[in-house]
């Protein structure tokens, strides 16, 4: 693969090593290349989490960094100010303060990568975490389907970034990926990853819509190809959402975009992960395909909110040995 | 370490399985066990251990098994057979039933055991080689009740000797025991001296469901136990799953006593990657195929064939993948590979990786540390590797994968093909045109495409070569257990007078002597030497040429030319047998004379032989494209097909009964499968097969598929016996000859089928225009082709 960095710079001395991805030219041949072997990749998913196993303090400690993992999330039509600030100040205090001394970790940043929200409710969540450290993630671009103008999709964007958002999760026009036209879709994403301007892009795919795992392997790949930092499975609001299988396919597609150009790019399942052993699976398949270094809020999210109730039931058995129950757990 | 720190590095930490309640097993046998028969155990004796392979330590004392105790265990079964078999099938169902859920219900007590045993990770041991033998169980409890209705002509051999290995104890032993109850043999079984507990553990089992005494005995020893229960004479069938060097051996000692034998050997299976593969998941598979139990697998992925366009990019991907790789305590939930079985294996394995070092081969082993004790060994990685090298060609059962490139799918098949073994293959490709071009090519009798290491027990597992015969699985697997009804009827073959002398010289217009036919050729003999043929009464009939080895290398070699008769078309292997039998028709005057001539047969009786060739020739042009295969239901989605395939070139010594219709009941079936054909006629009445070439002349029959080369049938079949390149021998002829033939196909494993000197009627139609001979003629081979767009 010979791939032309877009902001490298002309004179032939080489741009700083960037953190975020430039983006680079499509490259119709890599995509022509991809080959997804479901069957295979079913099998993977299905066994990795009877290979891998964390158990005692490891999974205490697995837990605890799978909370900073979790974009905390809420978006649901009949979301309010009032449920949108509670969510903020679970962020800002996601485990009990007994279970973390018990376990040794009170002084660990434990708190979630970011708090996903939409639009109308940004300046409310900036507000809600002011001080906390924790970004505000925007879904953007007529989330779910994605099928509002370009125009009005840009200027979401636009407007979610200067009401403060530092991470904006768009979702892609699944006709591009249907039909092939995967110009289309590099071009679009091109200009919400210049719209994004300093603020993260994430882009979910809705994988659940995309027919098949080579078709999410394609998509990933034009999608990191136009510049984005993240890779996202799904919206929540498709028939599917993450599975190992669909995450084996994007996962695979990052480590080959790092192999070709050394840039690392972020995976953000979402959409299903609601107990502490799937998060568990998720991590481990990361850390083997991808490496320990992509188990950080720079590099994985989970998309999810339920997730973290269930995460704080089992921190607290392992803290003190007796089964815990959701009721007990603050609510998110 | 403490939460904080594993915070940061997110290391695994240890996972350990509580081996309690199995070591509370063991101490409650006094870590002393007896052999298991007739329903009883026996008092411990001659102990040997049985070790942990990953700490070294002696898990209990095994009784080491002399041959009184196999005469006792071989009576026991004896004694339960005639029972066993009068059960009505579904009482033997509820048993196999029974079995199969004391397997499940017990299931992390043997999966613990096993592991403590053998040294395989807990993993494996738990979800693959329980639940595997449970539904071994289950598969066959059906089995056993529709036996009547699936294999109406078929009866079970009686005691079965059976010896398994210490790679899948457990599962093995269900591999053996599962097929044999259910088609109602009864059953002596040696678990392998490394690993005897879960045998035991299952003979208990066996107890508690309250199977009949006798039905199920576990004698425990080494070789010399085996080796003699594979001597006992009232013992019906063998069958054997381990090393190729003692599948000879039992080869060797069954020929002539007419023991039913199947054999599951060793192999080198390739693992051929396209450049259309999904990379990723076909080095994945690796790991299924190569570091599944430490590589302990005859059917493991063990020669990596990969396309040379995409080599480079593969084996810094698989290197990657091998530092993955987690190695120690098998009792670990999370580990990837265990121990090894024995230090001696260890020291093998090491010792080949070193005559392979000095043969230019690199090894790359990942980084990090292997536990202090316990026969622990790292993934092996070898390249520069050539087809001549030890490595390449010799198995090695351990984690030790061997490397290699190929231009083209033709070279692909090639380099797959170029070893003595045919267990298992895979191939990765996501193109469906090309792996189901290449899967038939390989001679595997199981291919996997996109995936490795593929069990169930709906479909059938076994080799072609010297990867042994038989299946186990499978409506093909019941079939190792059966036996054609008719043959426990036959009688010893009727011994001819011997000729008289010849009287006078031949007599006749103009001279006639008959050739050989070698390559779609007449061909004289290489040592120039005729055999007369003379009538019972002495007349001189005519002379035939007195073939020897050299004749006998050229037609194998025109055989082996023809082997492409096997991609021919059924319906145009049909379409000329069926025109043998219509030129054949067109001149059965003529050959009823020469019968008559040659054997002294009555008019009718002569006319009769003619006839019934001519239908046995359409019975078996009939069946070219009717005898077919199966597409089986394992669980999972993934087509099973079960292919039929010729054996390859057969050779066929022709009794001296019956001369020309015993030589077309014999030639049709081979060559409507298939099978290019050498065969060497009646040597006392050959004529009617030397006229026989005429037909095949005028017949278009392929030159190479039928090969005719006349003289001392016994010595010329020795030659064939002998010889690699013949794939199977068929043998007609006194019982003290059939057993040397079958002693002598030992050097390739050819299957044999031979007459054991007993009398086949060759006019019996049921019999002989039935799937008899086409069984013997073809080998199943499966293809498991999982799919999902």
């Amino acid at each position: 693969m010979s791939l032309r960095a877009i902001d490298s710079a002309p004179n032939g001395t080489p741009a700083p090593a960037p953190e975020r991805n430039p983006g680079f030219d499509l490259d119709l041949g890599w995509l022509r290349a991809i080959r997804m072997n479901r069957s295979a990749l079913e099998r993977r998913g299905a066994t990795i989490g009877k290979r891998r196993t964390v158990k005692k303090q490891w999974q205490a400690a697995w837990l605890l960094k799978a909370i900073t993992l979790i974009d905390l999330t809420a978006l649901n039509g009949d979301d309010t100010k009032g449920r949108i600030e509670r969510l903020c100040a679970k962020a800002r205090h996601p485990v009990r303060d007994d279970i973390l001394a018990k376990l040794g970790a009170q002084n660990l940043p434990i708190r979630p990568g970011a708090v996903c929200v939409y639009h109308g409710f940004v300046p409310v969540a900036v507000a809600a975490l002011k001080g906390s450290g924790i970004p505000v993630a925007a879904v953007s671009t007529g989330f779910p389907a994605g099928l509002s103008p370009l125009k009005t999709k840009i200027a979401e964007i636009e407007a979610s970034v200067k009401a403060g958002a530092q991470e904006i999760d768009v979702v892609i026009e699944r006709h591009f990926v249907l039909n092939g036209d995967w110009r289309g879709l590099y071009r679009q994403m091109k200009a919400f990853r210049a719209a994004c301007g300093p603020a993260h892009l994430k882009t979910i795919l809705a994988v659940g819509e995309l027919a098949t795992l080579n078709n999410v392997a394609r998509a990933s790949l034009v999608c990191m190809l136009a510049g984005a930092d993240f890779i996202k499975t799904s919206t929540g609001k498709e028939k599917t959402n993450a599975t190992l299988p669909v995450s084996l396919a994007m996962i695979r597609m990052i480590r080959w975009f790092e192999d070709e150009t050394g840039v690392k790019i972020g995976y953000k399942p979402a959409g299903g992960i609601s107990s502490a052993k799937t998060a568990l699976e998720y991590m481990a398949l990361v850390k083997e395909e991808l490496g320990t270094e992509w188990l950080n809020p720079h590099l994985f999210r989970f998309g999810a909110s339920s997730l973290l109730t269930d995460i704080e039931r089992q921190l607290e058995h392992n803290a003190f040995g007796r089964y815990a129950a959701d009721y007990r757990q603050p609510l998110v | 370490m403490n939460i904080a720190a594993i915070f940061e590095t997110l290391d695994y930490g240890p996972a350990p399985e509580g081996a309690a309640q199995a070591e509370a097993w063991l101490d409650s046998h006094d870590r002393s066990f007896g052999h298991f028969i007739g329903g009883k155990w026996t008092k411990p004796a001659r102990p040997f251990a049985t070790k942990n392979p990953a700490t070294g330590d002696t898990l209990a004392k095994i009784t080491d098994g002399t041959t009184a105790d196999i005469n006792r265990a071989v009576k026991s079964a004896r004694e339960a057979f005639s029972g066993w078999g009068a059960l009505s099938g579904f009482e033997r169902a509820k048993y196999l039933y029974a079995l199969a859920r004391a397997l499940q219900k017990n299931s992390r007590l043997f999966a613990v055991l096993e592991t403590l045993d053998n040294g395989k990770p807990i993993r494996e041991s738990r979800d693959a080689d329980i639940p595997l033998a449970a539904r071994h169980f289950y598969h066959h409890a059906g089995w056993a009740q529709h036996l009547e209705r699936k294999f109406p002509d078929r009866v079970p051999y009686g005691v079965c000797g059976q010896i398994i290995p210490w790679n899948f104890p457990l599962l093995m032993l269900s591999w053996k025991i599962a097929p044999a109850l259910a088609a109602g043999n009864t059953v002596v079984l040696k678990p392998a001296e490394f690993t005897p507990l879960t045998a035991l553990l299952f003979a208990e089992v066996c107890q508690q469901i309250g199977l009949p005494p006798g039905v199920v005995n576990i004698v425990t020893g080494a070789g010399e136990t085996g080796a003699a229960l594979v001597a006992h004479k009232d013992v019906n069938k063998i069958a054997f799953t381990g090393s190729t060097e003692v599948g000879k051996a039992i080869r060797k000692v069954t020929a002539g006593t007419g023991k039913g034998l199947s054999l599951e050997l060793g192999g080198k299976g390739p693992y051929i990657v396209f450049d259309d593969a999904d990379v990723d998941s076909a080095i994945e598979g690796l790991v299924d195929a190569i570091w599944f139990n430490q590589g302990q697998v005859c059917c493991a992925g063990s020669r990596l064939l990969v396309h040379e366009a995409i080599e480079a990019r593969f084996i810094k991907k698989l290197k990657t993948r091998m530092s993955k790789l987690r190695i120690g305590d098998p009792l670990d939930k999370a580990i990837d590979i265990g121990a090894l079985i024995d230090p001696i294996q260890l020291k093998r394995i090491n010792d080949l990786l070193a005559a392979g070092e000095k043969q230019g081969c690199i090894r790359f082993q990942p980084e990090g540390p292997l536990p202090k004790k316990g026969t622990f060994m790292k993934p092996t990685l070898i390249t520069g590797v050539s087809p001549g090298h030890t490595l390449f060609q010799e198995e090695i059962f351990g984690p030790v994968l061997v490397a290699l490139s190929f231009r083209t799918p033709e070279e692909a098949v090639a380099l797959a093909n170029n070893s003595k073994y045919g267990l298992a293959a895979t191939i990765w490709s996501e193109n469906i045109n090309l792996a189901l071009d290449i899967a038939p090519k390989i001679k595997a009798g199981v291919v996997w495409i996109n995936c490795a290491n593929q069990f169930d027990a709906a479909v059938g597992f076994g080799g072609y070569r010297e990867s042994g015969f038989g299946r186990e699985g499978g409506r093909e697997g019941m079939t190792a257990y059966l036996k054609p009804a008719f043959e426990k009827e036959l009688a010893p073959a009727p011994v001819a007078a011997a000729p008289k002398p010849p009287t006078g010289f031949l007599s006749g217009d103009i001279d006639r002597t008959a050739k050989m036919y070698i390559g779609g050729k007449q061909a004289r003999g290489d040592g120039g030497y005729a055999r007369p043929v003379i009538a019972p009464d002495g007349t001189p009939v005519g002379d035939v040429a007195e073939g020897n080895r050299k004749d006998i290398r050229n037609a194998v070699e025109a055989a082996r030319k023809a082997l492409k008769w096997a991609d021919a078309h059924a319906h145009v292997r049909a379409q000329i047998l069926y025109f043998l039998g219509e030129n054949l028709s067109y001149r059965r005057a003529e050959f009823a004379d020469r019968l008559r001539a040659m054997t002294g047969a009555t008019k009718d009786a002569a006319k009769r032989e003619v006839d019934l060739s001519v239908e046995r020739l359409f019975a078996f042009a009939g069946w070219a494209d009717k005898y077919d295969g199966a597409i089986h239901n394992p669980p999972v989605r993934a087509i099973a097909a079960a292919m039929v395939e010729p054996l390859g070139v057969i050779a066929i010594t022709a009794p001296d009964e019956a001369p020309l219709l015993a030589a077309i009941s014999l030639l049709a079936p081979a060559v409507a499968m298939g099978n290019p054909v050498v065969l060497v006629p009646s040597a006392t009445h050959p004529l009617s097969m030397t006229d026989f070439y005429q037909v095949l002349e005028t017949s278009d029959v392929p030159a190479g598929v039928v090969n005719i080369v006349s003289g001392d049938a016994f010595e010329l079949s020795k030659v064939l016996a002998e010889h690699d390149g013949v794939d199977g021998l068929w043998f007609a002829g006194p019982a003290k000859e059939c057993a040397e033939m079958e002693r002598l196909s030992v050097g390739n494993l050819k299957q044999t089928w031979t007459t054991r000197g007993l009398g086949f009627d060759w006019t019996d139609k049921t019999i002989m225009e039935g799937e008899y001979f086409l069984e013997r003629a073809t080998q199943i081979k499966n293809i498991w082709v999982p799919y999902g767009a």
